[in-house]
C-alpha cells in the first residue's frame, strides 16, 4: 500500500473520533480486534477500531461463540490459520489445550476419520491418532462407547477465552499509541469517491479515511451495502444449550478437564464448560437470516446475535445428546440454563471473504471469521494490507473469487443453507452442489444434453465432467480403462473418463472451455500493464500466445494463465473460471492510466479440439492452412470456419495437437455442430471436464493453481522457471530473481502408485490432498516447513498408471525413489517418475508440436 | 357525586386520593377498617359503600394491598377494574393511563364501566394536600367475607436490614460472578449500615435468595443511595428503581443501561472498586 | 392431590422495548418468550407438591398458539398434562381471561375432580393487572390469598405466608383453595433433558374460546419518557474510591 496519507497527531483526537484516519476497523469481534493489533504491529498507525456495541461484548457471534478449536480441516488454508490462530491464543495464555475427539457412529464415518488422519498428517498437525471406543471412554469416562465405532483424537485442540483474546489485543494495539478505540459508536454511512473508499460516518461523528475494513461479522453485508457493494454471507442460527450443573463436574478446576467430543454423525458437539456441560448443533434444518433482521444492542434481551431457541428443532438433537452420554444428560438433576439460537455467518461456499472489495478501492472485508481463525486471519489480512500479500495464501477466502450471481441473495442463502448440515459432513472432495445449478449455460448445453453429459458446476457454469452417450467406448479400450471398486474412490467419477481420454489421445476430443474467464487488456498502456503482471516476455508478435505464471510480491504464485496478443493495444488473457474474478481483480489494479479491461467472458465462448486427428476435424470444417507450418503452436488467428470467424490459439492443456476456439457465445452452438459433423469421420468424441482437468493434465504434469501452484510455491520450486528472466520488470521479479538464485527447498515431482492393492485386497485411488511420506513412514517436511502431500491425483490412461503430483524436498525428488502414500489409514508404496517438470506422457511433447 | 378511596396512612394513599378527585368528592374506607386484615371483608365493605352512596368510582393505591383489595371488589361486583393508573379522565368511557412491566411501558386505555375502579401507581401522582375525607360508616360483614384473614404474623429472621426500607443499598448483579463474589459486597454493606441487593440473574444463578432481589418481581427499593455493582440494567432491573433518590453505578461496561441512567458511574473492575471504597471509608474513620 | 396452575405467555425482554407500528404491543420479533416469572414460581410449587403427595398436576393458559411451549415448558418440569385455550394472539382482558379459564376450569372438574389448589401469579409481567386468580376464586367460591412467598400444606388446609412491610402476615384457608403466588416462593428448577422429552408425549388439550368486547379496552402503548437522569462519573477503577466515599458523605449516608 503506497498511498500517501497524512497522519494525525494523537491529541488532535480528544475525547471522540479522530477526523482523519489511515485505517477504520470496523467491528470489535475476534477479527477486528487481531486485524487492528497486527496492523499496529507491522507498522501502521492512526488506525480506528469501532463498533456500534459496547467493549468487550460489542453483542456479535464471539461474544456468544463455543470457543473451542479442532485444528485439523480437509482446507489447507484453513488449516493453516487455524494453527496460527492457537499458536497466537497461547502466546496471550488464553488457551486451554483439553484435547478433542470427533468419534464415528457408522463405518461411513469411520473411512472419514482415517480421511482426516491424513490430512492432518498432511498439514503437519501432530500428535493426532484413530482411538478405540475403550480407548475414548478412558479419555471421557461419560460417554457411551457403546454408541460408537471409534474416534480421532487431537490432543492440542482446546479452548479459548476469545473475549479476553479481543481485549488483549486491543491494549496492545493501544499501548503502542496506534489505535484508536470507540465503542458504541455506529457506523451509518461509508462514502465512496472514484471507486475509492473515503470517509466512513458514524453516529459519533465522520472520520475522513484511505482504508476501511468490515470485519463486522454478521452485519458486514449491512455495512457493504453502505459502500455500494457486498459480502456474500447470511447470518444463520447455531443451536446451544448449556445444561447443569453436572455431578461429575462438581469442583471443576478450569473450564475445561475432558476432551471436547464432536458427535460428527449427529452433527453435534458436546464439551465441559466449568462445572455444565454445552451441547451444540448443526443437525437442525437451516435457520437463515437477513442482516436487517438483527436487533439493536438495547432491543436484545441476550445479545444482537443471541436469538431465542427454538426447541422445535432440538428434539433429535437431545435424543441424540442423551445417547452418547447418558450418564450426564440422563441425570434429571441436571437442568437446562441456557439455550440459545446463536447467530454465525454462512458463505455460500463455506470460506471466509478477506480482502480487498472488487469493486471498491481502499474497502477491505475480514468476514465469516470463526473463533477457531480469528488472530490468524487478522493476522494474515494485515499482511495483505500492509506487504500486498500474506504468508498464508488466502484464495479460497479472497473476496474477489465470487463471480456475480454468486453475491446474490438467492445464491447465498441456498448455498449456505445447502451447506450447514455439511458442517460436520462428509464431503466428498468432488462433491457438487445441489441448489441453484444451471445459473450459466454453454450454447452447446443442448448437444451436451443430448449426449447424455453429466454435469459439474465450475463458477456457476455446467460442464460435462464425462458423457453416458460414450460409455461403449469402455467396450473399446477394454482393460486399458482402470475400473474402481471403493465406493468412495468411485463417487463422483466414472471410468468413461479414462475412456474419453484414451479416445482423444487416438483420435480427436472435443471440449466445452466456456468456463474459462476471459478479459481483454487494451489501449496504449496495455503491454506495459500485461507486461508487468506476466512473468513472461509479453512484448510478442501479435498472433502469439503466451502461457505465464503471474507472481506475487514474494515471487509465490498469484495465478497461472494464458495471453494472447491480438495486436499492439491489444492483449486478450484466458483464465479459469474459479480463480478468474480473483485474477480480473489483480489486473485490473495493475492497469496503468491509459489501459483499460474489457470482460468478455459472457462475449466469447470456448470449445476445445485436440488429439492427433484434431488436424484433419479442423481441416474438415476451414479451408484456411492449419498444416504445423501454417499454424504453429503458441500462435493464434482467426480461421473460417464454415459461416464463422473463429479465433483459433494453438495451445493445450491435455498434451495433444490441438486448438482453443473462441466464437461469440451465441454462434457457439453452430461451431459445435460444425466441428463435430467434421469430426464425425475421424472418431471425435466429445470429452468431459475429467480429461481436461485431471487425466489429459496429470500425463503431462500441467499444473493447477489451487493444487501445484499457491503463493507459498515458487516458480523454480515448481520447475516453472525460464532458462531467462525479461528485462521488463515485473510483480515479484526480485524474489524470483533470488529464487532462482537458491537452492529451492522442495522440487514439484510426479510420482506413480506402485500397488493399489489395499489390506482388505480391493485396490483404491487416492483422489488428492494425501501425506507422502518416506518409506520409514516419516512425513516429509522441507526447510521451509512444509509438508509434502498429494497436489494433484488421477488416473493417467495413456501412462498406464495412477498419477499423483507432491512437492518433495531435494534428497527425495530423485526419479526411482520410492515413498509411500497414505490413504485411508493404510500406505501404498509410490515412486517418483518425474522430478521438474517434463511430462510423464510425451516427455519430448512431440504431440503437440506435430 | 361520590368516590370511595380505600385509605391508611401512606403516601400512596394521598396519591391515590389525589387523582380520585377527579371522579367526585372522596369518601375514605380505611385499610384498617377490618382487623386483623381480610381483604374479601375490606372488598364487601367498600361494595357496600359504593352501592350505598351510588359511588361513582372505587379508588386505591397501586400498592400490593390495594391491588388485592380492589381485585377482590372487581370480582365481588362484575365490574372491570385498571390497576397502576398514573392518570385518568371521567368521562363515558373513562380514559385510563395505566403502567405495565412495572412501569417500563404505559397503556393508554378505556375503561368500559358505570363504576371505574381503579389503583394508582405509588409515586406516579402528585399526593393530595388537602384535609382527609370523611370516612364511611363500616358496617358489619359477613362470616364467610372472613374466610381469608391474617392469623399470624412472622418477622424477618435474618434480622438485616430490609430491603424495602434500607437507607443504603449494596447491589450486585452478573458482573459479581459467583456466590463468594459477594463477599466483597456484603462488607461494604457492612461498613455502611446497608442493606444487600441483587439483580434476578443473580437469584436465578442461585447465588443469593429472592429476598435479596431488586426489580420488577422483586423489591422495589427507595434508598438515599443505591449502588449498582456489575448490574447492566435490563428494564426488570430498572423498574424496581424508581423510588431510588440517588444511584451510583459501578460496571466495566460504561455503556450499560445502568451507567447511563445512573447519577453517579465508576468505571472499572468492580472486584477492585469495591474493595478499594471500603478501604477509603476505613480509611477516613 | 390435584393441583392446577394457570401461566401466561409473555416476552423476554432487553434493554429497552420497542412496540409494533400500530403501538398496540411489544415487538417481539427479537424476543424470546417465557412462563410469565412469578408463574414460574407457581408452576415448581405444584409439581413439589405433586411429588410429595402424589396426585396429578395440570398446566393451563389461555395464548396464542405458540403458548405451546410454554405448556410444555411446564410440563418439562414435571406437570403431567395441559389445557390451552387458543386465542388468535390478539390480547384478552383480565375480566375475559378469567372468564375464559373459569369456564375451563369448571368444564375439567366435571370430567376430572376438583382441583385442591390452583395456583396463579400475583399478577403477570406484562399486562399486571393484579386480578385474575381472584375473579377465578371469586367464580369458583373458593377462598383465594394472594402474593405468597410460602405455602405449606397442612392436612385439609394450606398456611400462606403473604410479604408485607416488616414480616410475612400469615393465613389459613381450607382446601380447595386458590392462591396466587410471587417470585421467591421457591427457586424454580431448570427442565432436565429427560424432562423435556418426556413432556413431547404428556397429553395436551386444546379449545378455542371466543374474545368477548373487552371492557378494559388498550388504546395504545407508550414507553415512558427516561428518568433523565445523566451519570456524573466519579473516575475510573479503584482511583474513584475517595470520589465515591465523598459523594456518600454529602448525601448524608456515611
Amino acid at each position: 500500500m503506497s498511498e500517501p496519507h497524512r497522519p494525525t497527531p494523537p491529541h488532535e483526537w480528544g475525547g471522540g473520533l479522530p477526523a482523519h484516519a489511515r485505517c477504520v476497523v470496523i467491528g470489535c469481534g475476534i477479527v477486528g480486534n487481531s486485524l487492528a493489533y497486527h496492523l499496529t504491529r507491522l507498522g501502521w498507525r492512526d488506525i480506528v477500531l469501532l463498533d456500534k456495541g459496547p467493549l468487550p461484548n460489542p453483542g456479535g457471534s464471539t461474544g456468544h461463540a463455543s470457543n473451542f478449536i479442532f485444528l485439523v480441516d480437509h482446507s489447507k488454508e484453513m488449516t493453516a490459520l487455524t494453527v496460527d490462530s492457537v499458536r497466537q491464543y497461547r502466546d496471550m495464555g488464553v488457551f486451554i489445550e483439553s484435547g478433542g475427539i470427533e468419534v464415528a457412529r457408522t463405518r461411513e464415518r469411520m473411512q472419514e476419520l482415517t480421511r482426516r488422519t491424513a490430512s492432518g498428517r498432511s498439514w503437519g498437525i501432530e500428535p493426532i491418532s484413530l482411538v478405540t471406543p475403550a480407548e475414548v471412554k478412558e479419555l471421557v469416562p461419560y460417554i457411551d462407547e457403546s454408541v460408537i465405532l471409534g474416534g480421532f483424537y487431537t490432543p492440542g485442540v482446546g479452548v479459548v477465552d476469545s473475549l479476553r483474546a479481543g481485549t488483549l489485543m486491543r491494549e496492545k494495539g493501544q499501548a503502542s499509541g496506534a489505535l484508536h478505540i470507540a465503542p458504541k459508536t455506529e457506523v451509518i454511512g461509508i462514502d465512496v469517491g472514484a471507486g475509492r473508499v473515503k470517509r466512513v460516518r458514524t453516529t459519533d461523528g465522520d472520520i475522513e479515511a484511505e482504508i476501511v475494513v468490515i470485519t463486522g461479522g454478521v452485519w458486514s453485508p449491512r455495512l457493504a451495502r453502505m459502500a455500494g457493494t457486498r459480502i456474500p454471507l447470511t447470518p444463520a442460527v447455531h443451536q446451544m444449550i448449556d445444561i447443569g450443573p453436572v455431578p461429575r463436574f462438581r469442583g471443576a478446576k478450569s473450564d475445561i478437564e475432558h476432551p471436547i467430543v464432536r458427535d460428527m454423525d449427529t452433527n453435534m458437539y458436546e464439551r465441559q464448560a466449568g462445572g455444565d456441560l454445552e451441547i451444540g448443533s448443526y443437525a437442525h434444518r437451516p435457520i437463515l437470516y437477513d442482516p436487517e433482521d438483527l436487533p439493536a444492542v438495547e432491543q436484545a434481551a441476550l445479545s444482537p446475535t443471541e436469538f431465542p431457541f427454538t426447541q422445535g428443532d432440538f428434539e433429535e438433537q437431545m435424543q441424540h445428546a442423551l445417547e452418547l452420554m447418558p450418564e450426564i444428560v440422563g441425570d434429571e438433576s441436571v437442568g437446562v440454563k441456557y439455550a440459545i439460537n446463536g447467530i454465525l455467518s454462512l458463505t455460500p461456499d463455506g470460506m471466509p471473504v478477506l480482502g480487498e472489495s472488487p469493486d471498491v478501492k481502499g474497502l477491505w472485508a475480514a468476514a465469516a471469521v470463526w473463533v477457531k481463525e480469528g488472530p490468524g486471519t487478522g493476522k494474515a489480512v494485515a499482511e495483505w494490507m500492509v506487504h500486498g500479500e500474506s504468508e498464508i495464501d488466502l484464495h479460497s477466502s479472497d473476496i474477489a473469487r465470487f463471480h456475480e450471481h454468486q453475491k446474490t441473495r438467492a445464491h447465498v442463502r441456498a448455498r449456505a443453507g445447502e451447506g450447514f448440515n455439511k458442517t460436520y459432513g462428509i464431503v466428498h472432495p468432488s462433491e457438487q452442489w445441489a441448489s441453484n445449478r444451471n445459473v450459466r449455460l454453454a450454447p452447446f448445453h443442448v448437444r451436451e444434453r443430448e449426449l447424455g453429459a453429466v454435469f459439474f458446476e465450475a463458477a456457476g457454469w455446467e460442464r460435462p465432467q464425462w458423457y453416458e452417450s460414450n460409455a461403449p467406448l469402455l467396450e473399446e479400450f477394454g482393460d486399458r480403462v482402470t475400473r474402481r471398486t471403493a465406493e468412495w474412490d468411485a463417487r463422483w467419477w466414472s471410468p468413461i473418463i479414462n475412456a474419453e481420454h484414451l479416445a482423444m489421445r487416438e483420435r480427436a476430443g472435443l471440449f466445452d472451455l466456456s468456463a474459462f474467464t476471459i478479459f481483454d487488456i487494451l489501449g496504449p498502456d496495455a503491454l506495459a500493464s500485461v507486461q508487468c503482471v506476466a512473468l513472461r516476455q509479453m512484448d510478442v508478435p501479435v498472433g502469439r500466445v503466451v502461457y505465464t505464471p503471474v507472481l506475487s510480491t514474494h515471487g509465490g504464485f498469484k495465478s497461472d494463465l494464458t495471453i494472447m496478443r491480438l495486436g499492439d493495444e491489444h492483449f486478450r488473457v484466458v483464465t479459469g473460471g474459479a480463480s478468474g474474478m480473483a485474477d480480473k481483480k489483480w489486473f485490473r489494479d495493475q492497469l496503468l492510466p491509459s489501459a483499460q479491461l474489457a470482460d468478455m467472458t459472457s462475449a466469447m465462448t470456448t470449445v476445445g479440439l485436440w488429439g492427433p486427428q484434431a488436424r484433419e476435424v479442423l481441416a474438415g470444417a476451414t479451408s484456411d492452412d492449419v498444416t504445423n507450418e501454417g499454424f504453429k503452436f503458441g500462435t493464434c488467428r482467426t480461421l473460417e470456419i464454415g459461416t464463422q470467424r473463429v479465433l483459433a490459439s494453438r495451445i493445450s492443456y491435455v498434451g495433444d495437437l490441438g486448438w482453443e476456439l473462441y466464437v461469440p457465445i451465441e454462434q457457439g452452438l453452430k461451431l459445435w455442430d460444425t466441428l463435430w459433423e467434421a469430426g464425425r469421420p475421424h472418431g471425435l468424441a466429445a470429452c468431459g471436464i475429467g480429461v481436461y482437468g485431471t487425466t489429459g493434465r496429470l500425463e503431462k504434469s500441467y499444473r493447477a493453481h489451487g493444487n501445484e501452484l499457491e503463493t507459498e510455491y515458487n516458480v523454480v520450486e515448481a520447475g516453472m522457471a525460464a532458462p531467462r528472466v525479461k528485462e521488463e520488470a515485473f510483480i515479484g521479479k526480485a524474489a524470483h530473481l533470488h529464487h532462482r538464485e537458491e537452492d529451492p527447498a522442495a522440487i514439484l515431482c510426479t510420482l506413480t502408485v506402485d500397488d493399489h492393492q489395499s489390506k482388505s485386497g480391493e485396490k483404491r485411488y487416492m483422489l488428492g490432498r494425501e501425506p507422502i511420506l518416506t518409506r520409514a513412514g516419516k512425513r516429509i517436511v522441507d526447510r521451509k516447513g512444509r509438508g509434502s502431500y498429494v497436489t494433484s491425483a488421477g488416473a493417467g490412461p495413456s501412462a498406464g498408471k495412477h498419477i499423483l503430483m507432491a512437492y518433495l524436498t531435494l534428497e527425495e525428488a530423485v526419479v526411482g525413489n520410492q515413498l509411500l502414500v497414505e490413504y485411508m489409514d493404510e500406505r501404498y508404496p509410490v515412486t517418483v517418475a518425474v522430478a521438474g517438470a517434463t511430462p510423464l506422457f510425451d516427455p519430448e511433447n512431440a504431440r503437440i508440436r506435430s | 357525586m361520590t368516590v370511595i378511596v380505600l385509605m391508611d396512612s401512606s403516601d400512596a394513599s394521598k396519591q391515590a386520593l389525589a387523582l380520585a378527585r377527579k371522579f367526585g368528592e372522596p369518601q375514605s374506607v380505611s385499610m384498617d377498617a377490618v382487623q386483623p386484615f381480610a381483604p374479601d371483608a375490606l372488598a364487601a365493605i367498600l361494595a357496600q359503600a359504593a352501592d350505598d352512596m351510588n359511588a361513582s368510582a372505587v379508588v386505591a393505591a397501586g400498592t400490593e394491598r390495594g391491588n388485592e383489595v380492589m381485585a377482590r371488589l372487581a370480582a365481588r361486583m362484575g365490574l372491570p377494574l385498571a390497576a397502576n393508573c398514573i392518570d385518568a379522565e371521567p368521562g363515558d368511557p373513562t380514559t385510563v393511563t395505566r403502567q405495565r412491566w412495572g412501569g417500563s411501558l404505559l397503556e393508554e386505555a378505556r375503561l368500559h364501566s358505570p363504576r371505574p375502579l381503579m389503583t394508582v401507581a405509588p409515586h406516579t401522582v402528585a399526593a393530595d394536600s388537602g384535609p382527609p375525607p370523611a370516612e364511611v360508616e363500616v358496617k358489619p360483614v359477613a362470616e364467610t367475607d372472613l374466610v381469608v384473614r391474617v392469623v399470624d404474623h412472622v418477622s424477618p429472621s435474618n434480622g438485616g436490614v430490609s430491603l424495602a426500607e434500607a437507607k443504603v443499598i449494596v447491589s450486585g448483579g452478573r458482573g459479581v460472578g459467583s456466590k463468594e463474589g459477594f463477599a466483597i459486597i456484603e462488607e461494604l454493606a457492612g461498613l455502611l449500615g446497608a442493606a444487600v441487593g441483587c439483580s434476578r440473574a443473580v437469584t436465578s444463578a442461585g447465588w443469593r435468595p429472592h429476598t435479596d432481589q431488586v426489580g420488577q418481581t422483586g423489591t422495589k427499593v427507595a434508598p438515599e443511595v443505591y449502588i449498582a455493582c456489575g448490574i447492566s440494567g435490563a428494564t426488570q432491573h430498572m423498574a424496581g428503581l424508581k423510588g431510588a433518590k440517588r444511584i451510583l453505578a459501578i460496571n466495566s461496561d460504561p455503556q450499560a443501561p445502568l451507567m447511563l441512567n445512573a447519577d453517579y458511574s465508576v468505571t472499572g473492575d468492580l472486584k477492585e472498586i469495591v474493595p478499594a471504597i471500603s478501604a477509603e471509608i476505613r480509611k477516613r474513620r | 392431590m390435584k393441583v392446577l396452575v394457570c401461566v401466561k405467555r409473555v416476552p423476554i425482554t432487553g434493554g429497552r422495548i420497542v412496540l409494533t407500528d400500530d403501538a398496540r404491543a411489544i415487538n417481539t420479533q427479537h424476543l424470546g418468550f417465557t412462563i410469565s416469572p412469578h408463574e414460574e414460581c407457581g408452576v415448581e410449587e405444584a409439581v413439589r407438591l405433586i411429588e410429595a403427595n402424589k396426585g396429578e398436576s395440570v398446566v393451563l393458559t389461555l395464548g396464542p398458539p405458540e403458548a405451546v411451549e410454554q405448556l410444555r415448558d411446564a410440563m418439562a418440569l414435571g406437570i403431567d398434562r395441559a389445557i390451552h385455550l387458543k386465542t388468535d394472539g390478539q390480547e384478552w382482558d383480565a375480566e375475559s381471561t378469567a372468564a375464559a379459564l373459569i369456564e375451563a376450569i369448571r368444564a375439567d372438574e366435571t370430567s376430572n375432580g376438583p382441583f385442591d389448589l390452583i395456583f396463579f401469579g400475583n399478577e403477570s409481567a406484562d399486562s399486571a393487572g393484579f386480578q385474575v386468580g381472584i375473579r377465578v376464586a371469586y367464580a369458583l367460591a373458593r377462598p383465594c390469598v394472594a402474593g405468597l412467598k410460602k405455602v405449606t400444606l397442612e392436612g385439609s388446609s394450606v398456611r400462606c405466608e403473604q410479604e408485607v412491610e416488616g414480616g410475612r402476615d400469615v393465613y389459613v384457608v381450607p382446601l380447595p383453595a386458590v392462591l396466587t403466588v410471587k417470585e421467591g416462593l421457591n427457586l424454580p428448577r431448570y427442565p432436565s433433558v429427560p424432562g423435556k422429552m418426556r413432556a413431547r408425549s404428556k397429553p395436551m388439550a386444546e379449545s378455542t374460546p371466543t374474545r368477548p368486547v373487552p371492557r378494559l379496552e388498550l388504546v395504545k402503548l407508550a414507553v415512558p419518557a427516561g428518568q433523565g437522569r445523566r451519570a456524573e462519573s466519579l473516575g475510573a477503577g479503584s482511583a474513584a474510591a475517595p470520589a465515591v466515599v465523598e459523594m456518600l458523605q454529602k448525601a448524608g449516608v456515611l
